[in-house]
């Protein structure tokens, strides 16, 4: 899988970069696509109920009705028609890209496999919908989509009567087959909208909506295009004669030539086979499965930040059942924990200081805990020299931080760049263990486990805790979330900051100010 | 907040995503039937006769039966195959056996099938049996049509009318 993952991701991390020349990270749309997936829905949903308006089911009023809003009422429901189809169309573009983006950076498996799944019968319920659209508008295009739709039904050995027959001839066909279409055509996206829910049940804090930035964006361009290029019907539905040259939506019917001209058994064989591969992706092969977050009760006092922080609900609150006189206990559901460590970031309890007592943080990740952690720092800094030493903590899913050799670097691995809690990066600088600290994670609002990148910048920026200590020397600490295609900037930033701390008087004067979000942060497009 | 130079990049960004979502909604076109042809559309679904005829029960066989199944005849399920041919201006075009649906092969027998011709006058003959004969044909019909390019003839056969019907 890591031949087809691979250069997926690398050709994703190209786009995303290309779009960060232009789009700040919060509107990049490649970031955004689930949400703007939602807002294309919701764009679909308003302009259908116009439209519906306006609609008859009548067999010959249906195309008459329709001819009537392209042209009659261009300025409205001619739009709302237009806007209909093209949000349609860019609801496919977003959620075929979605699907391709999630496979590429390997989100889709382990306790992730859920969300695919969830996702199979809404890909298939969009298709549903957006086809029966086509059928409604009761043009030549609708002719040839409901009769190679029916004659692929029939291909199936379960009905007595072709329904094709249906579309034999003009006499063959009666109003109550739109009824039965616009049906379909309504309770099929309502199906799906509860699906999404379903989709969205193992993440927490799921963005539905894009940033108003992008929301404008999107609109304006469909909207333009609706008023450039409205979509038209080409010629009345007519059983007596057979559509020639068609123009079909090939974001909808791009299989439709196939289903018309390949035998029965390889097409319905083939997208079965095809629909049972695309469910069984996220086990082939299973993701190995790592030691999911540990809650230590005795360092627990039920603060609910790992609660808060989890990007994937694995965390609960429960009554405290060990006696300790706190209201609260931290439980970890093994089947929904991803390993990231975002919740050892955000325990109080994991600070490198303690040495009164052996480090044993609340919540911890068994097979690399925040002791370790220490020593790999303690480690990496032990035959540090210089002025301008630089201790990089890096993630497993950002800049690649392997055989950075530069004298006066040090880089410390992380599983999620918000598994370091703050704690760390004052206890680096305080004990003079480097001069300056760089944390570097998965691109701007691209974070791998969703919120490593947001909570490390909040915590920074002490606006979320555990908050990073005001003593700490801003000008000593740089953030770079570029992204696994970032080394070069990396690298430029390392050669930079080393100068600028050789540049600089011995220990920390500066405290935490206003702004320190965007003062530690490297430009996204630098 | 972006630059200008970043809002002028937007607009290009946002420009080809609607011109690639514009284009691809309708091109390129699709010639999905061969241009100056016309087509025959043959399609029916119709219960052939019984492999055995239908026989009085006698009144043993009767008063075997629970009482609430007590019935005069008795009926094989199985139909035989419906053989059908269609023949244009001497050619045959189509001259098949058809099974009829269903597990115990009690359901109708149906078909569907399409036939690009060229236009013009045609003389068109289509047959059916239907019957244990197996010899003959039950049911012909035979029209002579015009037909213009792009035409699309439906060839029906419905036994209540005793007849194929060309619409």
């Amino acid at each position: 899988m890591d031949l087809i993952r691979l250069p997926l991701r690398f050709v994703f991390d190209r786009a995303e970069r290309l779009l960060a020349l232009f789009f700040p990270p919060a509107w990049n749309p490649l970031l955004n696509l689930g949400a703007l997936g939602f807002f294309f829905y919701w764009v679909i949903t308003v302009s259908g109920i116009y439209v519906y308006i306006f609609f008859d089911t009548g067999v010959t009023q249906a195309y008459d009705s329709v001819e009537y809003m392209t042209y009659d009422q261009w300025y409205a429901a001619g739009v709302m028609r237009s806007l209909h189809r093209y949000a349609s169309d860019g609801l496919i573009v977003v959620m075929l890209a979605h699907i391709i983006r999630e496979f590429a950076l390997d989100r889709y498996r382990g306790v992730r496999w859920f969300s695919w799944i969830t996702g199979v019968p809404i890909l298939v319920m969009v298709y549903a919908a957006g086809i029966t659209g086509y059928w409604l508008v009761w043009d030549s295009l609708a002719q040839y989509v409901a009769i190679v739709t029916t004659e692929w039904f029939d291909r199936l050995p379960i009905f007595g009567e072709p329904i094709a027959r249906n579309f034999l001839s003009p006499d063959a066909l009666d109003s109550r087959f739109f009824t039965l279409m616009v049906f379909i055509h309504i309770a099929v996206p309502l199906i799906a909208l509860i699906l999404l829910w379903v989709h969205l049940q193992r993440v927490s804090k799921p963005r539905i909506n894009p940033p108003r930035g992008l929301a404008v964006g999107a609109m304006l361009s469909m909207l333009v295009l609706s008023l450039v290029y409205p979509a038209i019907s080409q010629g009345p539905a007519d059983l007596a004669k057979v559509p020639g040259t068609l123009g079909l939506d090939w974001f909808y019917l791009p299989l439709y030539p196939l289903l018309e001209n390949w035998p029965g058994p390889v097409t319905w064989g083939g997208g079965l086979a095809l629909l049972v591969c695309f469910c069984a992706v996220p086990w082939l092969p299973p993701m190995r499965k790592r030691s999911v977050a540990k809650v230590d009760l005795p360092n627990c006092n039920g603060c609910t930040r790992c609660f808060n922080d989890c990007p994937y609900n694995a965390i609960s609150m429960r009554v405290r059942s060990d006696g300790l006189p706190f209201e609260r206990e931290a439980v970890v559901d093994p089947s929904l924990c991803v390993a990231c460590g975002i919740c050892v970031g955000a325990c109080p309890t994991a600070t490198p200081f303690r040495r009164a007592s052996e480090l044993v943080a609340g919540i911890d990740l068994p097979d690399t805990p925040v002791a370790d952690l220490r020593e790999d720092v303690m480690k990496s800094c032990a035959d540090f020299a210089g002025n301008n030493r630089i201790l990089v903590f890096g993630c497993d899913h950002g800049v690649s931080v392997s055989g950075l050799d530069e004298k006066n670097v040090r880089a410390v691995p992380l599983r999620c760049i918000g598994q370091l809690p703050p704690a760390f990066i004052d206890y680096v600088l305080s004990k003079k263990l480097a001069d300056g600290v760089v944390l570097a994670g998965c691109s701007d609002n691209g974070c791998h486990a969703r919120f490593g990148t947001r909570w490390t910048d909040a915590r920074i920026a002490r606006e979320r805790d555990p908050q990073l200590r005001a003593r700490v020397p801003r000008e000593r600490l740089r953030v770079l979330w570029a992204g696994s295609g970032g080394r070069r900037r990396l690298d430029q930033l390392l050669k930079r900051f080393g100068e600028e701390l050789a540049a600089m008087p011995a220990g920390g004067t500066s405290i935490h100010k206003a702004g320190d979000r965007e003062n530690v942060r490297e430009p996204a497009d630098a | 907040m972006p630059s200008a130079l970043q809002y002028a990049g937007q607009f290009l960004v946002y420009t080809a995503i609607a011109a690639l979502i514009g284009y691809f909604a309708s091109f390129p076109r699709y010639e999905q039937f061969p241009e100056g042809q016309a087509q025959i559309k043959l399609s029916f679904a119709h219960g052939a006769a019984r492999t055995q005829k239908c026989r009085r029960l006698t009144s043993q066989e009767i008063a075997k039966l629970p009482a609430n199944e007590r019935r005069p005849n008795t009926c094989e399920r199985a139909r035989v195959d419906i053989h059908v041919q269609l023949i244009v201006d001497d050619h045959t075009i189509l001259d098949e056996k058809l099974k009829p649906t269903g597990l115990a092969g009690d359901g109708p027998a149906r078909t569907y099938r399409k036939f690009i011709v060229s236009p013009g006058a045609h003389v068109i003959t289509a047959r059916l049996r239907d019957s244990r004969d197996t010899s003959g044909y039950d049911y012909e019909t035979r029209r002579e049509v015009t037909l213009a390019a792009g035409q699309n003839l439906a060839i029906d056969f419905k036994a209540d009318a005793g007849d194929f019907s060309f619409r």
